[in-house]
């Protein structure tokens, strides 16, 4: 089976400071991925560098393509790499601020992904708009409201949403769950479950929040000072950690 | 005259502005940069436009000048009192009888021939501006062709209003490659650009100049279920009663009045001295 995405020996200093360095990794289709570690491990840096928004130093990242498949994604010609970052690739900012067009209706915010890819029809866009606001829980009657009127949890559904609906087929997701409150963060995390399963999605999740990762990851990498101390399986790794800093980052957890 | 260089500007300048304009006749539609002069006029009053008409005027043409289709507004009055000073042209109010044409908001009603320059005056030449404000970001777009961003202002016109409500200033993608600002002329005038007449567009404190050659494709942008309209008021004019002209309307009492009149007075002047007459026009023996 050929992997989806499979990431060789990346690396990213800021100067003469790690941003990460040495990381690869394999990623297959279905599979979600987790990336976890305290701030300033390089995780952030890692999953920027991976969806071409940041230059790595060194390294390649091959993504399976549909017409070519494995191809080395920085080497690709900008005009084809952005292509595949509005039809193949969905990336969830923390921030929903940063990921929506806030001046304009949640309706335009889902169909803008399918205008960028050439649907031209204004009742087919408005229909898999009010289908994916469906989806992720958000009334039919707030599509021509914009994202400013809109609660955090909502934002957030409705960038999910908007990254979904040219159905990618690898979202990466930069702490989709942080700014939440717990009980909003646990209807997202179902809800992004859900999703995961029924389309069959690959996923890379970074975040700080091993509840998370027990809940939606595949696999884990365990980050720490830019490089990759633990990886494996998700109850692996959380239930028998090897490492020393996993074992501390596991025994951090607060219990309630 | 003679304190002047002909048509103001010094021969450098023009033929730096030539330059730019004849890049943008090669790529049509693209927003060449240009290095836009000092005028002796606030932006905003068509400081592009200006200096487009004088790097194309030459002593032997005919100008006209348009200020929303009028010849007798402030703007007109003083860009042809301009010119005449600066370059001792000739200048006229006919459409027919001009070879060079500096129109703000409008393009004139009778057709233009293949011996016209038309000189658009462009406040903001970006026509994905108010939708992505970065300029590195907006030439990217143009450079990749990413233009889904003009369609979802398109969008929330029809679901906030029902109908492309956007009437002026209304995108159009030129030879079937760059979207481009037609300037804010009314969306009526769109199916006009497609003409014989070479049409440049100069924008003085964007500081950039674009072009449409003649008889070049240009396709006003729109959704298959809700299809680009040209509208205007639905009247006909009532002073000289053309049924096919844009429309001024124009409030003549404090009683609810009102009447709509050509905008394009050239037009309307002529047609009235045809002897068509309008709805409200003096009656023959009244004067």
């Amino acid at each position: 089976m050929t992997p989806l995405l499979s990431v060789r020996n990346i690396r990213k200093s800021y100067g003469a400071r790690i941003g990460c360095a040495d990381v690869s990794f394999d990623l297959y289709p279905g599979e979600v991925m987790g990336i976890v570690g305290e701030s300033g491990s390089g995780k952030s840096t890692l999953l920027n560098a991976l969806a071409g928004h940041l230059e790595p130093d060194c390294g390649e990242v091959l993504f399976d393509t549909r017409a070519e498949g494995l191809r080395d994604t920085l080497t690709m010609s900008e005009p084809e790499r952005r292509m595949l970052s509005r039809t193949d690739w969905a990336f969830v900012h923390q921030n929903p601020r940063d990921g929506l067009r806030m001046g304009v209706s949640a309706g335009g915010n889902v169909g803008e992904r399918l205008m960028a890819v050439g649907a031209r029809h204004y009742g087919d866009i408005r229909e898999s708009a009010t289908d994916w606001l469906g989806r992720v829980e958000i009334a039919a009657d707030r599509i021509d409201d914009r994202p400013r009127a809109f609660s955090g949890g909502m934002q957030q559904r409705l960038q999910i949403a908007r990254n979904l609906v040219t159905g990618p087929r690898l979202v990466f997701m930069d702490e989709p769950t942080g700014g939440l409150d717990v009980s909003v963060q646990a209807r997202l995390l179902d809800l992004l479950r859900g999703l995961v399963r029924e389309m069959g999605l690959s996923a890379i999740i970074v975040t700080h929040d091993l509840a998370v990762v027990r809940l939606l990851a595949d696999r884990l990498m365990v980050m720490k000072s830019g490089r990759v101390v633990e990886s494996g399986l998700t109850d692996q790794v959380l239930d028998d950690p090897q490492h020393a800093y996993t074992q501390l980052l596991v025994s951090s957890v607060l219990q309630v | 005259m003679p304190d002047y260089n002909f048509a103001y500007l010094d021969e450098q300048t023009k033929r730096m502005i030539r330059r730019a304009i004849l890049k943008g006749v090669a790529i049509p539609g693209y927003q060449v940069p240009f290095a836009s002069r000092e005028m002796p006029m606030p932006y905003g009053w068509g400081t592009g436009g200006v200096q487009v008409s004088a790097a194309c005027l030459v002593p032997e043409d005919r100008l006209k000048v348009i200020d929303q289709g009028a010849d007798d507004t402030t703007n007109a009055v003083s860009i042809r009192k301009f010119f005449e000073k600066t370059a001792g042209i000739d200048t006229t109010e006919h459409t027919g009888e001009a070879t060079v044409i500096q129109t703000r908001h409008r393009i004139p009603e009778e057709p233009l021939t293949d011996d016209q320059i038309l000189v658009y005056q462009v406040p903001i030449p970006e026509p994905l501006r108010f939708l992505e404000p970065r300029e590195t970001e907006t030439r990217k777009m143009h450079a990749l062709e990413e233009y889904g961003l003009m369609h979802v202002k398109l969008y929330e016109d029809i679901a906030r209003h029902g109908h492309i409500a956007t009437s002026y200033a209304y995108p159009v993608k030129v030879e079937g490659r760059y979207v481009m600002d037609p300037s804010p002329i009314p969306k009526f005038d769109n199916p006009k650009l497609e003409s014989a007449a070479i049409q440049l567009f100069g924008a003085g404190r964007e500081q950039r100049i674009y072009a449409i050659p003649p008889y070049t494709r240009v396709v006003s942008l729109d959704f298959e279920d809700h299809p680009f309209v040209a509208t205007k008021a639905d009247h006909a004019c009532d002073l000289c009663g053309a049924e096919h002209s844009y429309l001024d309307e124009v409030i003549i009492d404090d009683a609810g009045g009102r009447m709509f009149v050509c905008s394009d007075t050239d037009f309307c002047a002529s047609r009235q001295a045809q002897g068509h007459r309008g709805r409200l026009s003096p009656g023959e023996d009244a004067a």
